[in-house]
């Protein structure tokens, strides 16, 4: 008996110490299966097409192509980009969900192939222009456009005819003076609402008031940071915060504060990504259903419109060992078929199918702004030191933002340090 | 027949499992961190590791933007530890006297100890919120305030506030550690000073933190390891923000490995914060020495 | 005796700390079955008119509401992950600390440095390659590799305090058991372990608590509901602010039950457990 107790203490013991080991190696069998063609894809969980709408999609393909199978995965935004990185390279997947500002450092890595020759001109022509920097580098193309994004120009109507306009503005100034009205009559304390945050959103919103003013982060691979472009943006955003026409809270709000500002009456008008519409609009979530206007984002002198380009691609990973059936699933992905029949959650990138009635009629409203402000995106500069860069912005705007820099020493300081970045 | 083994031989066999396990797991780690730090792996620069020796280190080493993450984990380690031993310090002389509804002080002292870090930062997060937070509404209803503030949204206030909730999280184990070492204090010395005619202040000056000054130093130490690595509460409460001013080194070298993709940065970085805790360490053992000796 | 003001400044200061130590909290705990008009009102009212617990309901029953459902899936990773680690680093850990306490060889004290050593790395320091290594073995986002993880940390945690509690039993016990003929491994396990028992509680609590608070390696190492823990669905959820504050409150509350249980439950093992582990040399 006694020994009995002894074997079985050191048989868990054994138990307990291989355990680990054994599991890893279950894991990465799977992968390798016979017979028909097997391809790992990697997707995202929000925004644009739902998991639904990308298991239904990947169902109709495979009916289509008996003899390829595809698993999906489904991870968040904020896990994509390292999970890519990490598990492309060797053939963990054949294709790739990427996002547009990554684009320059996947193609330099080597992570994504080059596709330039596989689309044909007749669909290029018929693409935006936009989805399809998304996934360019240096004039070629490193993956195919597959989700259109962009922020647009959200306005309360009732608030706007309260204070005497029937009409969204159309620039940044109308915008002011539109503002300082409504300000001024007392329908909201702070008429319009930012995401800027020290994060991501913040070079989004950046990239859209820079590119509206004139300017450019990035010109020809070179920080252009102290363009006068840039200057006048970020005196723009001081200076919008010193009158009260922002909101102050704004370099604390990331998209979702906006939409809660925006959803409960505090605000006129906020830039946000699509997706606000339907939630701003709906009467569980939102003060303000049924007010909700949408308009291209604002221009400025010579410049009609202007909004960061949020478009994503999937890409073919370098590592894949069937590239042509993923080349079959991708343009599958993105065809007018596909598009057409999901346009539900995520409009098209195809410039023809913004005419076709069963589109529109998914939701005429933003149909129309996004017809219009497709043909007016603003790149985020597609370098490959994109992600440091964005790092080192956020902070050198934030110091403008919060008063601890003039906007002068902000972007002097700021280009001195995308200038190190550049010459790495 | 009996012992097959030698002792030595048996203590091996059932530590081995613990040493394959853990070393297997951290030392290779620890060793490859040290390599990247001496090369140039960088994914988003696309360069994947040739050897630069030591251009990490003296390119981060004459970084301002390190110095000033250093800086503000300086501060946060130095004014949470003092606020928690004064605190602490205070909380468990006040359990160790008789008063009524000590038991249950002490039981409800343990509760902030046991909420889990993350759950921690949420919490403060939402009673720092400024369109709704608790404590907008709590000095407003005080008349301490006119409007709301936003807590969060200036640098520096943004790591006061930080600290307030590392603070409420971390006390309760100060108190603990110091009442424990209180409750085996030897009264009779205290009845003689009390009958010397020794004011309480200077009690406690001349006995109590004395005898108190051992455990103090432990927790200094402990406290000042965990700080230095602090991560959590400020990912939980403001990732960084605003303009840098909650940005530690922990929360830095994250970025530059996980967000930024810059491996070798990050590994010299988090081998900078590894020795500086290590010099940190080093330094108070000496002092403890030091101090036993005395 | 004392003075009477003296008295009154403890008894206010003894108020100010219930209160402080209890009131954020307890916050918490009322925003959890407060309607999010009544959270978002202003001048927010503290007791809430109506109360609801659908949240719970939520997260107990309704799998189509994604955050309740993400909270559930984590809540059960977190229990998972976390007792696995603490029996495994109890029985490994537990052993090594006996053969360190009760057994002269070389190395002993090297081994003793070591572990504490390995114990007081900050996780920043290995984690590149370790997430590089198991990505490439295919093995991210899976719950054995938190374990794995957990061990490295949990494990000299467990020999760091066990062994001061197998130093406190006196060695005549062991002697007069194998007197008796018993094994070593008998003897441990008749005559040792009878008598740490306690200790063997407080710190298997302590471990569990360690494993469920962890969350940088959780943070990194887990994408889906495969393997995430509660602390970063939290996180998750309340780093992208989303509006629903009532619901990150509830899983606040969740994740909070079972160390505070432990806690107080067990308050007296866990001090001493603490002590233990904190006073020694």
């Amino acid at each position: 008996m006694k020994k009995f107790w002894s074997m079985a203490l050191s048989s868990i013991l054994v138990a307990a110490s291989l355990a680990g080991c054994g599991a890893g190696k279950e894991n990465a069998g799977s992968s390798a299966d016979s017979g028909p063609v097997t391809l790992n894809a990697i997707f995202m969980k929000q925004a644009g097409y739902s998991e639904d709408d990308i298991t239904a999609i990947t169902k109709e393909f495979m009916s289509k192509n008996p003899n390829i199978k595809v698993n999906t995965t489904f991870v968040p935004y904020e896990a994509l980009e390292q999970k890519i990185l990490t598990g492309a390279p060797n053939g963990g997947y054949d294709v790739v969900l990427i996002d547009a500002p990554w684009t320059a450092k996947f193609a330099k890595a080597g992570i994504v192939q080059e596709v330039t020759d596989k689309l044909p001109e007749a669909d290029r022509q018929d693409i935006f222009a936009g989805a399809l920097d998304a996934v360019s580098y240096e004039g070629k193309l490193y993956g195919l456009p597959w989700l259109n994004d962009t922020k647009f120009l959200f306005y309360n109507k009732e608030m706007l005819k309260k204070a005497g306009f029937s009409n969204p503005p159309k620039t940044w100034d109308e915008l002011m003076a539109q503002a300082k009205v409504i300000k001024e009559k007392g329908i909201v304390e702070y008429p319009i609402v930012w995401s800027w945050k020290q994060a991501e959103a913040l070079s989004c919103d950046f990239t859209t008031l820079s590119e509206t003013f004139g300017g450019k982060l990035v010109r020809d691979g070179k920080p252009t940071l102290t363009d006068e472009g840039n200057q006048k943006a970020l005196d723009f955003m001081v200076q919008s915060l010193k009158d009260g026409i922002s909101n102050p809270k704004s370099t604390e709000f990331l998209e979702e504060d906006v939409r809660g500002v925006f959803s409960s009456g505090k605000a006129a008008f906020a830039l946000n990504w699509t997706y606000m519409y339907n939630l701003a609009n709906d009467k569980t979530q939102s003060q303000v259903a049924g007010q909700v206007g949408i308009a291209p984002s604002p221009g400025q002198g010579s410049v009609v419109s202007a909004s960061v380009n949020g478009g994503m691609g999937v890409a073919l990973a370098k590592g894949s060992k069937h590239p042509e059936e993923a080349w079959k699933y991708m343009e599958y992905l993105s065809s007018k078929e596909v598009q057409k029949k999901y346009a539900k959650n995520a409009l098209p990138i195809w410039k023809s199918l913004y005419d076709d009635k069963d589109v529109i009629a998914t939701n005429p409203e933003v149909v129309a702004a996004s017809k219009v402000q497709y043909n007016y995106l603003a790149n985020r500069p597609q370098v490959p030191w994109y992600g440091s860069l964005s790092t080192e912005l956020q902070v050198s705007i934030q110091q403008a933002l919060l008063g601890q820099k003039s906007t002068k020493d902000a972007l002097a300081e700021l280009q001195q340090k995308a200038e190190e970045l550049a010459n790495k | 027949m009996k012992r097959k083994l030698s002792d030595a031989q048996f203590a091996w066999l059932i530590i081995a499992p613990s040493v394959v396990i853990v070393f297997g797991i951290v030392l290779y780690p620890l060793f490859e961190t040290f390599l990247y730090s001496l090369k140039d792996l960088d994914l988003s620069a696309g360069s994947l590791g040739d050897y630069v020796w030591l251009h990490n280190y003296l390119e981060i080493l004459s970084d301002g933007d390190f110095w000033a993450s250093a800086g503000r984990t300086a501060y946060f380690a130095a004014v949470s530890i003092s606020l928690e031993l004064i605190l602490g310090t205070l909380i468990a002389l006040l359990l160790n006297e008789e008063i009524k509804g000590k038991t249950f002080l002490r039981s409800i002292i343990i509760i902030p100890w046991a909420v889990p870090t993350i759950v921690n930062g949420a919490m403060w997060k939402w009673i720092y919120h400024s369109e709704y937070g608790a404590l907008n509404a709590l000095l407003t209803q005080l008349h301490l305030i006119d409007h709301y503030h936003s807590w969060l949204n200036s640098p520096w206030m943004a790591m006061n506030m930080v600290i307030i909730a590392d603070v409420w999280k971390m006390t309760p184990l100060v108190t603990i550690f110091l009442l424990a070492s209180l409750q085996l204090v030897n009264k009779s010395v205290y009845e003689a000073a009390m009958v010397d005619g020794a004011g309480m202040i200077r009690r406690f000056f001349t006995l109590t933190l004395p005898y108190l000054k051992p455990t103090l130093l432990v927790i200094i130490v402990m406290r000042t390891m965990e700080t230095f690595k602090v991560f959590d509460i400020i990912y939980a409460i403001t990732q960084g923000g605003p303009a840098n001013g909650t940005m530690v080194l922990t929360y830095q070298a994250y970025l530059k490995a996980f967000s930024n993709l810059q491996y070798s940065q990050g590994a010299t970085i988090s081998y900078l914060i590894g020795m500086m805790i290590a010099l940190l360490t080093y330094g108070y053992v000496k002092m403890l020495k030091r101090g036993e000796a005395a | 005796m004392r003075s009477k003001p003296f008295r009154l400044l403890q008894y206010a200061f003894a108020l100010c700390v219930a209160v402080f130590t209890l009131a954020p909290f307890a916050w918490l705990v009322i925003s959890s079955v407060s309607y999010q008009k009544d959270l978002t009102t202003t001048p927010l009212k503290w007791i809430p008119d109506n109360l609801t617990f659908e949240r719970y309901r939520d997260i107990f029953t309704n799998p189509d509401n994604e955050m309740a459902y993400a909270f559930k899936m984590a809540m059960i990773n977190s229990f998972t992950v976390a007792s696995t680690v603490t029996v495994i680093a109890l029985i490994v850990g537990g052993l090594a600390a006996y053969a360190i306490s009760r057994y002269r060889f070389r190395f002993r004290e090297k081994l003793v440095y070591l572990f504490l050593f390995t114990y007081m790395i900050p996780s920043v320091v290995i984690v590149i390659p370790l997430y590089l290594l198991f990505s490439e073995m295919q093995m991210l986002d899976s719950k054995m590799t938190l374990v794995l993880l957990d061990l490295t940390f949990v494990i000299p945690f467990v020999i760091w305090v066990m062994q001061s509690y197998f130093d406190s039993i006196s060695k005549e016990f062991d002697e007069a058991a194998a007197v008796d003929g018993c094994s070593r491994l008998q003897t441990l396990w008749y005559v040792v372990f009878p008598i740490v028992r306690p200790g063997i509680i407080a710190t298997g609590i302590l471990a569990f608590l360690l494993a469920w608070d962890e969350f940088f390696f959780s943070l990194l190492f887990t994408s889906s509901l495969e393997a995430k823990t509660i602390s970063v669905a939290i996180a998750e959820f309340s780093g992208k602010n989303a509006v629903d504050y009532g619901m990150i409150a509830t899983g606040g509350v969740l994740a909070s039950i079972p160390p505070l249980l432990i806690a107080i439950v067990f308050q007296r093992y866990l001090v001493r457990g603490m002590v233990a582990g904190g006073i020694k040399e």
